[in-house]
């Protein structure tokens, strides 16, 4: 990984451009939680729909009416139970969903009045409720005497482990970070999610009990998939996406200024002291979802003067969602499109801007239209998508794989007998922390019913 | 410009729109402070008989029933009558109707059961000039268990009485006060009437516990942990009060007889609908009690904008028009057909139709058509019970329409039918045969 630290002598790049009040205020909870009254007025819009829309956009499908008439009812504990039992997470998903393209687009609201229910804020009322109570409000089945090992403690590892130990299985998870919560606790941005929720939420998915976590332990590395299937009784691969794409361009390997965007939020995350991240002056981010605008965001707030993010085509076309892209532009964030980066400029060992070229569509194909221009930059963040190697699973030839993902069926069985998988790791996913929460409890169903089959016989 | 003034019982009031025997008129402050906003009227706080004034709880008095986002949609009290000394209130009195002659100022009364207390009172409410007296028959806590308000008001013999002695010993005008604490509001009305007054006013408040507290186990809201019912008041009655005045205005008996309508009035719409029954003029108290006396202002300008809409120029243009279209459930036409249409552009799918329908009455509005969420009405099934137009969030989406061409599916009879009741129905037992 390329530290930022090294980047701390380049002129323009600074750290502590903001005082510790400013920051404080930046990085503090993008949308403050609803107070018992707004709750009761908001939970009071939800017309209790038939077949509800929102619950159908949902990925964990999650019985949206319900809870929200479970909060307008002044029963915000009911409301939690019928969240989690549908999404374990729900309470980081109430902090990150992009609702708007999910439940609150399908809200009928959104169709009557271009206001929808604003369920996100609601299912983090309900949420933060019984979180609060410190109960988990699940209890474990009769034990099976079943062990199910899972690679990966982000959100469809846990997500998994936790609908796992319900059915009274035990569950060693492999975790080769030093915190659980994966892209929840590195890669998110940090407004989204303040105040530490990330571990508070492993903590009370944790407290179900049977669920034994090991860090500091990567699969191919300390442990391979052979044996996990000879030690275990099934295996689940939560494994993310470790690997990042790169530009392609001549001097980005060696210039100490040309980032990946998810190992600076990475460190930005975990910064004890945000005045002590260096940040440059003027930013420019290449790509165009979520974590651009993320890394283009949190630039902004430590104290970039001028961030653009180049996209090489329309906004339209922009996997962050419309409303991730206002967010960036209220925050004075620039985005440009139709270009693409075709040189990193050097000077002196390090990149002083990189020469764009216009793009345009032709047929459907991306083609550049000859003329270009240029951007001054102090940093560079490369944030155009993240992939799976072979070696995150120590290479077994036996999982069938498609565009670089594991390929997986409806019940997120591999190719391999006795293993699952789920999360971004998976192809057709939609790289999303809900996406994974539901690929892990749709897996834990399945691993369920095949070791009960397996008892029973 | 309409001309909301009115004379109730020669009573003039420049609008309709009076303040109702209540804590809002309990003293000359607060009855000044109405009539600089603009209220038509009062009627005083009940007075009682001199002596030691009654005394009031000094916890919570008034409970509520809530909308959302805390909509006061009903009030309730526990309040009794003026805990002010008599005097004093018949001094203000004076002082008040002196220095505002073109409002009127109906004092509200309630004493002991004799002959003697009532000619008592009414010589010195006399004496203070106002404009009337309201006999408080209504009040349904505290005072009624001594012997008082609404024990006298469920009565209809002890209403005849009293009202026949009031009569006697004042000239000025006698309004009864009715409690809808009774199974027929027009048991009391005709015994007011048969007593000589003038007017009755509807309805007083209704017995009521607004909640419990099942924390404490105790009513809401209690005194060191007891409660009692109270009276209720408010949006929420206004639908009881006016089905009771129209029992009022439309019974051959008491047909007529001044009505000052009491329940619920919180906008012009609510004064228009009891006018409309046939009321002379409105009371009003909850709504003030929740927003303060500025919203006669609303009342004045949206019922003369009503009024110049239809073109009527006077109260006396509209009032009891509806009345005659009041009827028995026996003469309404059980030949006429209305079914459910959903306006699909106006439709936001949120499916409420479909499900109350499925669920609750008669299977007839369809989920989905051709694979899609698309709701429909299924002729076959459709009464016409307008359940999917009161569900549905979206106004005007689901109209129930009137069928005049070919056959229902539902009972393959013609829509178009002469129009026949239950009266005449071939499955009433009791039908008159028609002739021919």
């Amino acid at each position: 990984m390329t530290t930022v630290r090294e980047t701390n002598a380049l002129p323009g790049v600074a750290a502590g451009l903001l005082d510790a009040e400013t920051l404080a205020a930046n990085f503090g909870d993008l949308h403050p939680p609803l107070g018992r009254h707004e709750a009761l007025v908001e939970a009071d819009r939800c017309y209790f729909c038939y077949d509800a829309p929102c619950q159908q956009a949902c990925p964990t499908s999650i019985d949206i009416p319900l809870f929200i008439r479970e909060i307008a009812a002044e029963n915000p504990l009911g409301a939690a139970r019928t969240i989690l039992e549908e999404n374990i997470m729900g309470g980081m998903c109430a902090r990150v969903c992009p609702t708007e393209t999910l439940c609150q687009e399908a809200c009928v609201r959104e169709e009557a009045e271009g206001k929808p229910v604003r369920i996100g804020l609601l299912q983090r009322y309900a949420t933060d409720a019984i979180m609060q109570t410190g109960r988990n409000p699940f209890t474990r089945a009769a034990p099976t005497g079943k062990r199910v090992a899972i690679v990966g403690a982000g959100p469809a590892g846990l997500s998994c482990a936790h609908a796992l130990a319900v059915s009274g299985h035990d569950v060693t998870i492999f975790e080769a970070r030093d915190k659980s919560a994966g892209l929840n606790e590195y890669g998110i941005a940090a407004y989204k999610t303040p105040g530490g929720f990330a571990q508070k939420e492993v903590d009370f998915i944790l407290s179900i009990g049977g669920i034994e976590v090991k860090h500091g332990v990567a699969l191919g590395r300390d442990i391979d998939l052979a044996s996990l299937r000879r030690d275990y009784d099934a295996v689940f691969l939560g494994l993310g996406l470790a690997a990042v794409n790169k530009l392609g361009l001549t001097g980005e390997a060696a210039s100490a200024n040309v980032l990946d965007a998810v190992n600076y939020i990475a460190e930005l995350r975990q910064a004890e002291d945000l005045a002590s991240l260096p940040v440059g002056r003027r930013i420019v981010v290449i790509g165009g979802g979520m974590t651009a605008v993320d890394v283009a965001v949190q630039a902004k707030l430590l104290g970039a003067e001028l961030v653009t993010i180049v996209y090489r085509r329309g906004q339209e076309h922009m996997k962050a969602s419309g409303y991730e892209q206002d967010l960036a532009q209220t925050h004075g964030v620039l985005i440009r499109t139709w270009a693409r980066p075709v040189a990193l400029e050097d000077a002196h060992g390090k990149v002083s801007g990189v020469v764009f070229e216009r793009t345009r569509d032709e047929n459907g194909k991306l083609v550049g239209a000859g003329e270009t221009f240029r951007l001054d930059a102090d940093i560079v963040f490369s944030a155009i998508g993240q992939l799976l190697t072979p070696s995150s699973f120590g290479g077994e030839s036996a999982l069938k794989g498609k565009d670089g993902r594991i390929l997986v069926d409806e019940e997120r069985r591999t190719s391999a007998p006795g293993i699952w998988a789920g999360g971004d790791c998976i192809y057709g996913g939609q790289d999303l922390t809900v996406g994974a929460v539901e690929d892990g409890k749709q897996a834990a169903r399945s691993i369920d019913a095949a070791l009960r089959a397996g008892l029973k016989s | 410009m309409a001309d909301l003034s009115t004379s109730f019982l020669g009573i003039k009031s420049p609008n309709p729109f009076w303040l109702a025997s209540a804590p809002p008129t309990d003293r000359k402050t607060n009855v000044e402070r109405a009539f600089r906003a603009g209220w038509g009227g009062v009627v005083w706080k009940t007075l009682g008989e001199a002596g030691p004034p009654v005394v009031n709880v000094s916890g919570a008095r008034y409970g509520a029933v809530y909308g959302p986002d805390r909509r006061l949609m009903a009030l309730n009290n526990i309040e009794l009558i003026t805990d002010r000394d008599l005097e004093i209130n018949l001094q203000e009195i004076k002082e008040v109707k002196r220095k505002w002659p073109d409002r009127a100022l109906v004092t509200s009364l309630m004493v002991p059961c004799d002959e003697s207390s009532w000619q008592k009172i009414l010589a010195r409410v006399e004496e203070t000039e106002c404009d009337g007296v309201e006999l408080n028959f209504g009040c349904p806590h505290g005072m009624s268990e001594r012997g008082m308000g609404a024990a006298v008001g469920q009565v209809p013999e002890y209403i005849e009485m009293v009202a026949r002695w009031c009569k006697a010993h004042t000239r000025m005008p006698v309004i009864v006060k009715l409690t809808p604490n009774i199974t027929d509001i027009r048991a009391p009305a005709r015994a007011a009437k048969a007593g000589g007054a003038d007017a009755v006013s509807l309805i007083n408040t209704i017995n009521s516990l607004m909640g419990v507290d099942i924390d404490a186990m105790a009513p809401m809201h209690a005194i060191e942990g007891k409660g009692t019912h109270g009276g209720m008041c408010g949006p929420a009655v206004k639908p009881i009060a006016l089905s009771m005045v129209s029992e009022i205005a439309r019974d051959p008996e008491t047909r007529g007889l001044p009505i000052s309508a009491i329940g619920g009035v919180t906008t012009w719409r609510d004064a228009a609908e009891f006018i409309a029954l046939g009321a002379g003029n409105v009371q009003v108290c909850t709504a003030a009690m929740t927003y303060g006396f500025k919203i006669v202002q609303e009342m004045i300008s949206g019922l003369g904008n009503y009024m110049v809409s239809k073109g009527y120029r006077t109260i006396e243009d509209f009032r009891g028009r509806a009345v005659p279209n009041v009827t028995d459930w026996q003469y309404l036409n059980l030949n006429y057909v209305a079914k459910a249409e959903i306006n699909q552009d106006l439709c936001i799918k949120c499916g409420r139709c479909h499900i109350v329908c499925e669920d609750t009455s008669h299977q007839a509005i369809f989920p989905i058509v051709d694979g899609k969420r698309k709701f429909v009405v299924n002729d076959d099934e459709c009464v016409g019970c307008n359940l999917c137009v009161l569900v549905c969030p979206v106004e005007s989406c689901i109209t129930l329409v009137h069928r005049t061409q070919g056959v229902d599916p539902r009972t393959g009879l013609d829509y178009d039918r002469p129009a026949a009741n239950w009266t005449t129905h071939p499955n009433n037992p009791g039908a008159v045969p028609v002739a021919g």
